[in-house]
Formats: structure tokens, sequence, C-alpha cells
């Protein structure tokens, strides 16, 4: 009888000498993909994509075109808006990130609902305002431009209405000489308040003539609906002939105090960032010029203008002061 | 190591990954709202990391006693050179327009480019004189004199980057926290050298197979 041996090894495994020379090679291929591809996510990771804007609600508001008295007034420029892609994906929120491209993501999010403002200080009639008593404030589209202390600018649609009609509300006594802003402070839901970046929380002030100025605004909102939380939800200040600093975001109280204010900025270097900030091509930041201006979406720069091109409007605010010494 | 011609490319193709990812990032409108910025940024940011790779290579030898690892260092340092060469290019193009009689003035109002132009020229002999042929021509110990000017130009790089920082330094701490290190390093081998020499028991030794 006949009995076959089993073969140890099937033909059909023995690996291909070829194959066994691509080894060598593969290992190669390997390597080279897998660092190429680690330098490649560490590039993604510190430069990440932008994120798509949160859908904000609708907000009602008296819609108008840039009539000639808007523009006099300087309620709306008629200079190009900046995208909502960009205006939602560059921002300066330290209480998220420092890194401007990284803000979007971080206060993805960022809940504002309960939110109320505490109003308080020399006034009759202290009391707090919940999110929706704001948003009943009758809205009013403002095109302003906006100019960072960093050499870039935007226009931006807002939403909001004049901070005068909540003052006016609360009734300011004769004492009160400023009026001091107050962010949120809750590292839990503002997870960059846990580093030592600046001192939190954010605050910042106005003189109460520049507080009650027609072009200084509460915005709720930008574009249409209610503000993404990068831009600084559910309430912000916009004062657009100010550094955009100024125009502190998120906001839970507001005081009418007697005294000068402190600000953070200005805490955190006071030789670089004044009270006043106003936009002023004339005054150098200590660290860089300020005649000029990245327009954020355009290609070439722009001159800067005094007071961020609102001298018409806010000039009359600051006659007989050195403005090299209040800077 | 055997395959140094292999691992040579492998070094080539990552130091060149993120330029071509940067490439992508502008060509598909991925640089965000303000790509000179981000631009300017990636590419100075690249030459800060190669410059900290470079001078890291001596101290990782010293420490690892893998002596082929500096046969990596002379294409670190030219990718440092070349980044920074963008990064210059990008501030020059983008930033003056080619308009260098602009270029006084700015440096006047913002010293800390005139820091980074320092640390740029200073990396300029280190690139000519980087080639085989030029190391004979000057001789090792006048070459090794020269190529010193790393450190200043790296102290210069670091310093560039935290000057135009507006709060959050963390970043450019990171980056001199990191060549402190790197240089506190040469001095210990200086002046104790038998330090690190006993860190490099801690490693395990090549063996003769590797080489």
């Amino acid at each position: 009888m006949l009995i076959k041996k089993p073969e140890d090894i099937k033909s059909s495994k023995i690996t291909d000498k070829k194959v066994y020379l691509n080894r060598r090679l593969f290992m190669r291929g390997a390597a080279l993909v897998a660092t190429t591809a680690a330098t490649g996510l560490l590039y993604r990771k510190l430069n990440p994509a932008a994120e798509e804007k949160p859908a904000g609600d609708k907000l009602v508001s008296v819609q108008t075109s840039p009539t000639h008295e808007a523009i006099r007034q300087g309620f709306k420029v008629t200079d190009n808006l900046t995208s909502i892609e960009d205006i939602t994906n560059y921002n300066n929120f330290y209480e998220f990130s420092t890194n401007k491209q990284g803000v979007a993501r971080e206060a993805k999010r960022f809940v504002t609902r309960p939110w109320s403002v505490v109003v308080d200080g020399y006034l009759n009639k202290p009391r707090t305002f919940d999110l929706d008593e704001l948003l009943r404030f009758p809205l009013e589209e403002r095109i302003y431009r906006l100019r960072c202390v960093e050499g870039w600018s935007m226009v931006i649609p807002w939403l909001g209405f004049p901070l005068s009609a909540l003052l006016n509300k609360v009734e300011p006594t004769s004492q009160a000489k400023y009026v001091a802003f107050q962010t949120l402070h809750d590292p839990k839901r503002m997870p960059n308040q846990m580093s030592g970046v600046l001192p939190w929380p954010y605050v910042e002030g106005l003189r109460l003539d520049e507080a009650m100025h027609d072009l200084t605004i509460l915005a709720t909102g930008l574009y249409g609906e209610t503000l993404p939380p990068q831009d600084g939800a559910p309430v912000r200040l916009v004062v657009p002939w100010k550094y955009g600093f100024k125009s502190i975001k998120s906001i839970v109280r507001i005081s009418l105090v007697d005294r000068e204010p402190p600000a953070t900025w200005n805490i955190k270097a006071p030789r670089e960032y004044g009270f006043y900030s106003n936009v002023n091509p004339n005054v150098s930041h200590p660290r860089w010029s300020q005649a000029w201006e990245d327009r954020i979406g355009e290609f070439r720069p722009r001159q800067t203008l005094m007071f961020n091109g609102y001298a018409d409007q806010v000039g009359h605010l600051y006659t007989g002061m050195d403005l090299r010494t209040n800077f | 190591m055997k395959d140094v011609r292999f691992s040579k490319f492998v070094l080539l193709v990552n130091g060149l990954a993120p330029l071509a990812l940067l490439l992508w990032d502008v060509y598909h409108k991925r640089v965000g709202a303000n790509p000179l910025e981000f631009v300017t940024r990636t590419t100075g940011m690249l030459t800060l990391v190669f410059l900290m790779l470079t001078l890291a290579v001596t101290p990782a030898r010293h420490i690892t006693r893998l002596n082929w690892l500096v046969k990596f260092r002379r294409m670190l340092g030219l990718f440092a050179f070349f980044y920074g060469f963008l990064h210059l290019g990008t501030y020059l193009a983008f930033d003056r327009y080619f308009n260098f009689k602009s270029v006084p003035g700015d440096v006047a109002q913002r010293p800390f480019i005139a820091l980074g132009m320092v640390g740029f020229f200073l990396m300029v002999p280190l690139a000519i004189t980087s080639t085989n042929s030029m190391v004979k021509r000057l001789g090792g110990t006048r070459w090794n004199m020269l190529h010193k000017l790393v450190y200043v130009a790296a102290v210069a790089g670091v310093l560039h980057f935290w000057l135009l920082v507006k709060s959050d330094i963390r970043l450019p701490l990171t980056f001199a926290f990191i060549l402190l290190l790197l240089l506190a390093h040469r001095l210990l081998v200086k002046f104790y050298p038998d330090v690190p020499a006993r860190w490099a028991g801690l490693f395990p030794q090549e063996t003769s197979s590797q080489k």
C-alpha cells in the first residue's frame, strides 16, 4: 500500500523569492509613509482647519440699507463686509484660546442660556437683565469697522442696541462717571481661564460720555443671527472707534462707578495698552506701528484712520486731551 | 547604521512634508482669515523647530552614543535655513511688497524684526560652508568656530518670537526652555566631561552589527 507522506509545507505557502526581496522595500516604504504621516498629523494639529459656523437663531431687526443719514452718523460704513467664515474663524477671545484660528473650536459647546447681566453701582434702579429682556430691546443693524490692536481689521454687520438705551432704563446718578464691564468667569465653560495668560475675569471700562455715545452698542447678533460663541455670545460691547479689545465679550456685569475702572490689558501691560485705546495711526504700539492695517479678505494693507474713521462722530469727546499720554 | 542614504531620504521627505501641506493649504484657501500671518507664523515656527533639532543632535549623540546621528545634522541645519529663507521671503514679498526702503523704518518700529534678521543672516555663512569641500577648505577647527554662530542665531530666533507675542508666551517660553537645555548640555560637557558619559551608561550601547 502506498502511503503518501504529507508535505511539510505546501509549495503554495512558500514565500516567493521576489516577495522576500520586496520585504526590504516594503519596510522602507512603511518607514517613509509612517514618519511622513506623523509629521503631517503634527502639522495639522498645530495648524487646524477652519470650523463650520454653528447655526444661530434668526434675529428680527430693522434691516435698513446704508442711507446717507446712517453713513453720516457712522452707523453704517460702505466698505465691503468681511465674510461670515472669517468673522467666525479668526477671533481674539483668550478665555477659549490664544490661537485666533482655534477659538471657534474651543468655544463650540459654550452654553449661553440661562444668562443674565447684573447692572449695579451709582444708579437709581439697579437690576438684573435676563437675556430674553436684552433681546427685546429694539435691534438695529450697525455695519462697523473693527480694528484690532494687532494690526488687522474687519467690517462686521452687528445687530444690537445702543448701550444708552439700557443705561437710561437704570437711571445713572450724578456720581456715575465711568462704566465698568465684566466678562463671565467660569473656567469650566471657558477652559483657557485655567491658564494665567491674563488676569481673570476680563474687565473693561468706558467714560460715561463714551458709553452714552450713539455709536456704542451692546451687540447680540451679527449677519442676522444671534452671536456665535466665538464672537462674544450672548451679549458683547462694540465700541467701533477703539481697538477691538475694548469691546468686551460675554458680559455678565455692568457697573456705574465714580472713578476710572480697571481694564484687563491695561493691567497686563500698562505701557502698551492705555485705558482709552482709541484707534490712532499716529501713536504707535511700543512694539509695532499702528499706521497700517491688514483688512481681512484684502491683499494690500490699508491706512488706519483716526478714531478708526469715526473722527467726525467722536472727536469732540477728546478735545483738549493729549492723545499721546492718554493713549 | 547601514542605511544612511535611505534614512537621509526619509528625513528629506519629512522635512519637506510641512511645506507640501502648507502649499496645499494655500492652494485650497485653508489658511484662515489672515493668510499672510498664517504663512509667516508657520514658516517661522518651522525654522525654530529645525534649529532646535539641529542643536539637539550633539546632546543626543552624547547621551545615546549613537554617533551616526551626526550624519543628519547638516540636512537639519539646511532645513532651518530653508524655512528661515521662506519666512523672511514671505515678510519681504507680502508684508513689504519688495519695497526694501520701507524695511529700516519697519525695523525701527518693530525691533523683533531686526532680531529675526540677525538670526537669518547668521545662518547664511553656515549654509554656504555646509558642503564637504568647504569643511576641507576651512579646516575642521575654523569650521567649528564659525558654526558656533548657530547658537547666536538660535537665541536671536527665540527672542524674535518672544518679542512679537502679545501675552501668551507659553510657546516662545517652550522654545527658550528647550534651547536652554540644549546649550546647558554643551556647558556641562565642557566643564564636567565625565557627567554625560555616566548618563550614557543608562542607554544600551550600540552593537557593532548595527554599524
